[in-house]
């Protein structure tokens, strides 16, 4: 691999303190790969079951992360090296590292909250009869989703998103016991899959681009800005790669996984399922994102109308949800949203989108923790069975305030400068639609977000557990979290230089302003939804004070629009029941056949050819054997023995020789 | 000075006389002694076409036949001695082992 250091260019001229680390940033990606591989060989061994090397490796990538990110701290330009991986015809792949400002960041947060996770899960699985292999997927998952962030060529990002899929599939299902979970498992992968396939052929798009040539993004990207490729056909591959970001961040209409995936350890649901891999849709699109700009503006329209949709009907749903890591999982929805439809607002949204996909990997791992926390205490996932968890909670309760006040976007949190942000894009770009979606969200964020902690945090509880403050091991990663939940946000804010936007930029940095009006507007509309909150669940009541308001529309939104069913009517059970039989009938009636008659064919081809082999080939064999042996035993008789008969032979030989060269010359 | 042609037709006689001896004898003794006759017509050859020519090589020639032969009696004489001590007898169609 140091070759990979030595073939590397610097793209723009550079000497920074960071610049080794960038060189080299393919450590950080090997280092979770080599723990996996030492947990699942030598983890039931050692001490702690394994989740020593994990936490060990994920440190010292998130430490080297660091390092990476000081290099464009700094001002450092892009990196990018690459080592040969192999040629098929004129198709040539290499394995590859792309380090920019964006890669920077998305390193950081991805080896941060794997940390904390990882830290995190010591105490939330202690016990568990599989903790090791959790582990081992874990850290697994880390170097798969890293894999992705630094790829420079499409096709390891292909690999990398899939070994992604496998581990969030195996992490859903880790307690497959019980039915639902596995289900849920299968559910996410098959739904995922759906956007992965247009995904693919995208990528096959792009291949064919460049001629078949080259997988490289940059060359792609290069290939596009000359101009020669149809507008048609760069919309095509844009759409069928925006489906790969359908499936992986769960926008409608592929988002049914995500709720479901709830099943999953909530550790993982703050690794996976919030901060990191549902992200890795969002950052495909900002890597290559020359594609999308170049493509015909109806592309980033329904690119803004999918996310749109996403964005209003996850949070509406987030309502009247009583297990609160669905509420959770319904708010990570609808703030994906809002980070695709930033990015749809082309290049001053990228900032804003990454931004927020910044910001909201922090408070949303911590309130996923937060909640693992409770549900840890209380044994139970329903906020019917929880309530007055402040007293016996008091770490738990005040992190998760922290986090919930930076989702609903209140200052000075994270949450408030990224949320601005996109509506300040919104608002320059004129994409007055956009900017109301976002608002009216927010709005409806900030009510859910105050009916969590209520339901969660005051009241009198309702369950019958003994809660209790959990482990130090769970406590501090959500103390981490919440530090970082008031730090990240001033890194975008403007008054203090927004130095976010200079490392994380499509082609120039652009100036980040703060318009008084909207942060006044959001924070209003943020204070609104709270209010409202707060009126409506300030006492608690046995039916919940929306269900008698909202008549009917309570059993849609209970039903999640009836979306889930229409799927499992529609797709899914005429597929199993209907479809799968005939396709048996058809796999066991004609492929078979065939495959049965093919095989019957070359038995008797067979026969002939051995009766040719046995008799004709065989026979020539031995005929030359036995003939050679007869031969032997005729004229072995020749050797008598008798030294005068050779002397007889050898003087006639002298004589013969000698007439026919006399006669000859 | 004896002519050449007579000289070749001695010797050319007493290499048959060898051949003779070497196809015919029984005795491994007489073999060998048949041999020596071979030998000696082949100088006498050597000898006479170098007096013809006037060239010493021949004659040169002709002694190292006769080194190599005594050398070769020697090694020959020592074979039909072990061969007189395991067989007690010295018939050369009767040791004839070395066949088919």
């Amino acid at each position: 691999m140091n070759a990979l250091a030595a073939e590397g260019e610097v793209v723009y001229e550079a000497t920074t303190n960071g610049l080794w680390f960038v060189e080299h940033a393919w450590v950080v990606v090997v280092l979770p790969l080599i723990s996996a591989a030492l947990i699942l060989f030598f983890g039931r061994r050692t001490p702690g079951k394994g989740a020593v090397y994990g936490i060990v490796a994920v440190g010292a990538a998130f430490l080297f992360s660091l390092g990476v990110l000081w290099h464009f701290v700094e001002g450092g330009g892009p990196f990018e090296g690459s080592i040969d991986w192999f040629t098929i015809g004129p198709l040539h792949l290499e394995l590859g590292i792309l380090v920019d400002g964006l890669t920077g960041i998305m390193l950081v947060v991805v080896t941060s909250i794997s940390l904390c996770v990882h830290v995190y899960s010591l105490g939330y699985m202690h016990g568990d009869e599989r903790f090791t292999w959790f582990y081992v997927v874990l850290s697994l998952f880390t170097a798969a989703m890293l894999t992705v962030v630094v790829s420079n060529n499409v096709i390891q990002l292909l690999v990398g998103w899939e070994i992604m899929g496998v581990c969030s599939y195996l992490l859903i299902g880790h307690w497959w016991e019980v039915k639902e979970n596995s289900n849920a498992a299968i559910k996410a992968f098959i739904t995922t899959r759906v956007g992965d396939i247009p995904f693919m052929f995208g990528i096959i798009m792009l291949i064919a681009l460049t001629g078949f040539t080259s997988t490289n993004i940059g060359e792609i990207s290069h290939e596009l800005g000359l101009g020669e490729v149809s507008p048609l056909f760069i919309s095509m591959a844009a759409i069928l790669l925006f489906g790969g970001t359908v499936g992986k961040s769960a926008q409608f209409p592929l988002h049914v996984w995500l709720p479901d995936a709830m099943a999953g350890p909530t550790p993982v649901s703050a690794l996976i399922h919030a901060a990191t891999m549902v992200a890795a849709g969002v950052y495909l699109i900002g890597r290559l994102f020359e594609i999308f700009l170049e493509a015909e503006q109806w592309v980033l329209t329904t690119v803004s109308i999918v996310a749109a949709i996403t964005a209003l009907g996850a949070a509406l749903l987030a309502i009247v949800q009583d297990d609160i890591k669905r509420v959770l999982a319904y708010s990570t929805l609808s703030q994906l949203a809002y980070m695709v439809a930033g990015l749809s607002l082309g290049e001053l949204g990228l900032t804003a989108g990454f931004f927020h996909l910044f910001t909201h990997a922090f408070f949303k791992a911590l309130l996923f923790l937060g909640a693992g926390s409770v549900i840890h205490a209380v044994h139970s996932n329903n906020m019917s069975d929880m309530g007055g968890l402040r007293k016996s909670m008091p770490v738990t309760f005040w992190t998760m305030l922290i986090g919930s006040l930076a989702l609903a976007g209140i200052f000075p949190l994270a949450g408030f400068w990224s949320k601005d942000e996109l509506l300040v894009v919104a608002e320059e770009e004129h994409v007055y639609w956009l900017f109301v979606v976002f608002l009216i969200t927010a709005v409806i964020t900030a009510f859910y977000t105050m009916r969590m902690v209520l339901l969660t945090f005051f009241g009198e509880y309702k369950g019958h557990a003994h809660p209790h403050e959990s482990p130090a091991t769970m406590t501090g990663p959500l103390v981490a979290l919440a530090a970082a939940t008031i730090g990240v946000g001033l890194l975008g804010s403007p008054q203090l230089g927004a130095v976010f936007g200079q490392w994380v930029f499509y082609e120039e940095v652009h100036e980040a302003v703060f318009v008084p009006w909207i942060a006044l507007l959001s924070t209003a509309g943020a204070l609104l939804g709270l209010f409202a909150g707060y009126a409506l669940y300030k006492e608690r009541k046995a039916q919940d004070p929306l269900q008698a308001p909202m008549g009917p529309l309570w059993n849609v939104f209970q039903n999640r629009y009836y979306i889930d069913a229409f799927y499992m009517r529609a797709i899914v059970l005429p597929v199993r029941d209907t479809w799968s039989s005939s396709v048996n009938w058809f796999n066991q009636v004609v492929l078979d056949g065939i495959v049965n008659g093919a095989a019957t064919v070359t038995r008797a081809f067979a026969q002939v050819i051995a009766w040719f082999d046995r008799t004709v080939i065989d026979g020539i064999v031995n005929g030359a054997g036995e003939g050679a042996g007869k031969t032997g035993n005729v004229l072995k008789h020749l050797q008598t023995g008798n030294v005068q008969w050779y002397a007889v032979a050898l003087f006639v030989g002298v004589i013969a020789l000698a007439v026919v060269f006399i006669e000859l010359v | 000075m004896i002519r050449l042609p007579l000289v070749l037709m001695f010797s050319a006689l007493l290499f048959s006389a060898g051949v003779y001896g070497v196809l015919a004898r029984r005795n491994a003794v007489m073999v060998l002694m048949a041999i020596e006759l071979m030998l000696n017509a082949v100088n006498v050859n050597l000898v006479a076409f170098a007096a013809s020519l006037q060239q010493m090589t021949g004659q040169v020639f002709a002694l190292f036949v006769i080194a190599v032969a005594a050398a070769e009696v020697g090694i020959g004489l020592a074979i039909v001695i072990l061969l007189f001590r395991t067989r007690e007898s010295i018939n050369v169609d009767e040791v004839n082992l070395l066949k088919w």
